[in-house]
């Protein structure tokens, strides 16, 4: 049989979007750090402006070094096409705005990073955009939550801080069946692990600030068009299939096709809102991206490990890793992340918050800070830190237990990691 | 825009501009399962410098109504059709792969009604591997994995695309996907039984210029060489580490070639 012959994940990792500099031959990928870029003569200047041309005019619109890691995330994810963004959260508003105005609604999966909720609760009721959220785990919530505003349903692949594995498919198809796209933060799992877009999701975003940068040393974000929903016949979304006079009165599903979004997205997204990415920043990035298969396999083996670890031991309440048995999506995760469920993850410490507090003052390897997905090991106790001002009730109200310990365990030996992990466990229960 | 030809509906995008059937028109014709999709950054171009712009969804493809026209020569007469339908007495005809044979086929039978002929991806003769065609016939999604990798030139597969944050290698796919059963093995039936090529290059009396891939796997230039050297007033423009979807993989490149040819 004859073979496609596309490049592979790995290979796609190290040269998407890029090839040699042709006039210096530089083999990295260049920072072009300018903010504009040069016409040719006022008919080349007119027909950029006027999408007759491509190429690149302004930074905040689209920037080289910033289109190849675009170009790169759009190849491992499987899309026509992506956009960075400032931060993972630039990125999901860029997605909202392009969809939807005042009046649009959104059904959420409840179990969600805690910046996304907090937009979608608070702060875009104020500009007319409501959100609904369900339980992950039932797709038939997502379906009764639907309204005839509704524009977008959105998850998670791995939900926070639970770490719920929404069954991709059945929502995929909820979505559908009402006319509407299905949008996928995959930042936990990145397309190394999973790839939304094979399982019928129609956009993905990530905080690149995580794995895909995987050394938390820059923040980014990225929207990426799968290119499969079908606008036009939805007949939900005038901003993708009506003239839009921002841009002469160019339709963008007429014009695109699958690639109408994130045309539209740049076009307007970038040029109104403007969250871009700074090149320095996608460099950063794609140095990670380079090798993003190799660390996501060691950062998976490390997990195992530490969870083999935590698992059992006398002074830990539970563990909740959708590799193990006892975790309620354990089936459909063998299914659909077979490759390994990511590398963050949370358990409970024997003594409740006091206790929780102690564990974390004695680590010495795992850092105690706010963010995941770095290469570095992390740990963060949320009763003592970021939802002290919670009491017990409060907490249990949150899905946060005054004992649960989040780690993201980074690329150290995994031996180290576990002698630190002892450390933090005998002091939790000298109390 | 929307026309009726044959009492179906037929789409056109007019590239960003309310269609003039007094400037000079240009019909853009796509390949096999395309759509006009794949000529946006030739057409806006073309409309905003004073031509009319015709980039049409053949019956059947993309939002113009069926049935598919099964043979090259059909297609060549629908083309006609379209002009009666848009007002167009004569037009300068652009397409590409198997559009090059439509618009070929067209020049030669309708010299009348068409001005010149740019021809992109063209080859002759259009032979479909058997490999490729089996799984058309069973609407297979290796068909379209297989004219997606052949089709884009082995350096569009590491990416680069001129339209910043776009992957060229999932764009063209989604819109064989897009397309109906049945579509892409009419299509590719339709270049394989044409044979009259050397007859109909032989009787085109218009201007023709070829734009070639250096390394299109589909339509390898040295077939359309052998194609042009039979026409009376034919340039070849042979686009360098291009491979059979140029107007996409070096799409300022096929423009300028068109722009000084018409």
């Amino acid at each position: 049989m004859a073979d496609p012959n596309y490049l592979r994940r790995d290979t796609l990792s190290l040269h998407a979007g890029q090839r040699p500099d042709p006039t210096t031959g530089a083999r990295a990928v260049p920072i072009y750090q300018s903010t504009s870029f040069v016409f040719d003569d006022t008919d080349h200047a007119a027909a950029l402006f006027n999408l007759e041309r491509a190429g690149h005019i302004y930074s905040r619109i689209s920037n080289p070094t910033v289109a190849v890691l675009e170009e790169r995330i759009a190849a491992l994810e499987g899309g026509v096409g992506a956009i960075c963004t400032a931060s993972g959260q630039a990125a999901l508003h860029l997605a909202i705005a392009t969809l939807m105005g005042q009046g649009g609604h959104i059904v959420s999966s409840a179990s969600i990073y805690g910046g996304s909720h907090n937009m979608m609760q608070h702060t875009l009721p104020r500009f007319g955009i409501t959100a609904t959220f369900v339980d992950p785990r039932d797709p038939s919530a997502f379906a009764a939550a639907i309204r005839p505003e509704t524009r977008l349903l959105f998850g998670e692949t791995l939900g926070n801080p639970g770490l719920e594995v929404m069954d991709m498919g059945a929502i995929a198809k909820v979505a559908h069946d009402h006319g509407l796209p299905l949008m996928i933060d995959n930042t936990f799992a990145t397309p190394h692990l999973f790839r939304p877009f094979e399982h019928g999701a129609d956009l993905v975003m990530h905080s690149a600030t995580k794995f895909l940068g995987g050394h938390g040393v820059a923040i980014g974000g990225v929207l990426v068009d799968g290119g499969t929903f079908d606008w036009e016949a939805s007949g939900k979304f005038p901003t993708l299939t009506e003239p839009y006079d921002g841009y002469h009165g160019l339709d963008f599903a007429e014009e695109f096709g699958p690639r109408a979004l994130i045309m539209r997205a740049r076009a307007e997204g970038l040029r109104d809102f403007g969250a871009a990415m700074p090149p320095q920043n996608a460099f950063y990035i794609l140095q990670g991206v380079e090798t993003l298969g190799v660390r996501m396999q060691r950062h998976v083996e490390n997990t195992r490990e530490v969870v083999g670890f935590l698992d059992g031991h006398e002074a830990v309440e539970w563990v909740s890793y959708p590799e193990l048995p006892s975790h309620r999506d354990h089936n459909l995760a063998k299914t659909l992340l077979p490759d390994g469920c990511g590398a963050i993850f949370s358990f409970g410490v024997k003594g409740g918050r006091e206790a929780g507090r102690r564990f974390i003052e004695a680590l010495g390897l795992f850092s105690h800070l706010a963010n995941v997905g770095d290469a570095k090991s992390l740990v963060i106790h949320p009763a003592s830190t970021t939802h002290q001002q919670m009491d017990a009730d409060a907490l249990t109200a949150a899905g946060i237990g005054e004992e649960l310990v989040r780690l993201s365990v980074g690329l150290e030996d995994p031996a180290d990691l576990i002698d630190d992990l002892k450390r933090g466990l005998r002091a939790a229960q000298k109390g | 825009m929307e026309l009726t030809v044959d009492d179906r509906k037929v789409f056109a995008t007019t590239g960003g501009k309310p269609f003039d059937p007094a400037l000079p028109t240009i019909v853009f014709i796509h390949g096999a399962s395309f759509d006009h999709t794949v000529w946006t950054l030739q057409t806006r171009y073309f409309a905003w410098h004073g031509y009319g712009v015709l980039a049409v969804d053949l019956p059947g493809h993309g939002r113009s109504a069926g049935p598919l026209l099964e043979t090259i020569p059909a297609m060549a007469d629908w083309l006609t059709r379209l002009l009666d339908a848009a007002g167009v007495e004569k037009a300068a005809l652009a397409g590409h792969s198997m559009g090059a044979l439509v618009a070929l086929d067209a020049a030669a039978r309708h010299a009348d009604r068409v001005t010149s002929i740019c021809l992109l991806g063209a080859g002759y003769p259009m032979r479909v591997n058997d490999a490729l065609l089996q799984p058309a016939k069973a609407n297979a999604h290796l068909a379209m994995d297989l004219v997606n990798s052949w089709g884009f030139g082995r350096n569009a597969q590491f990416g680069g695309h001129r339209v910043p944050g776009l992957w060229m290698m999932r764009g063209g796919l989604r819109v064989l996907e897009q397309a109906g059963d049945g579509v892409l093995f009419n299509d590719l039936n339709a270049c394989n039984a044409y044979n009259d090529g050397e007859a109909a290059a032989a009787a085109v009396a218009c201007p023709a210029l070829f734009v070639l891939g250096e390394k299109d796997m589909m339509a390898p230039v040295k077939a359309a060489r052998g194609l042009a050297a039979t026409m009376k007033q034919a340039e070849v423009t042979v686009l360098k580490r291009v491979g059979h979807i140029m107007m996409e993989e070096s799409p300022d490149e096929t423009l300028d070639a068109m722009r000084a040819f018409f």
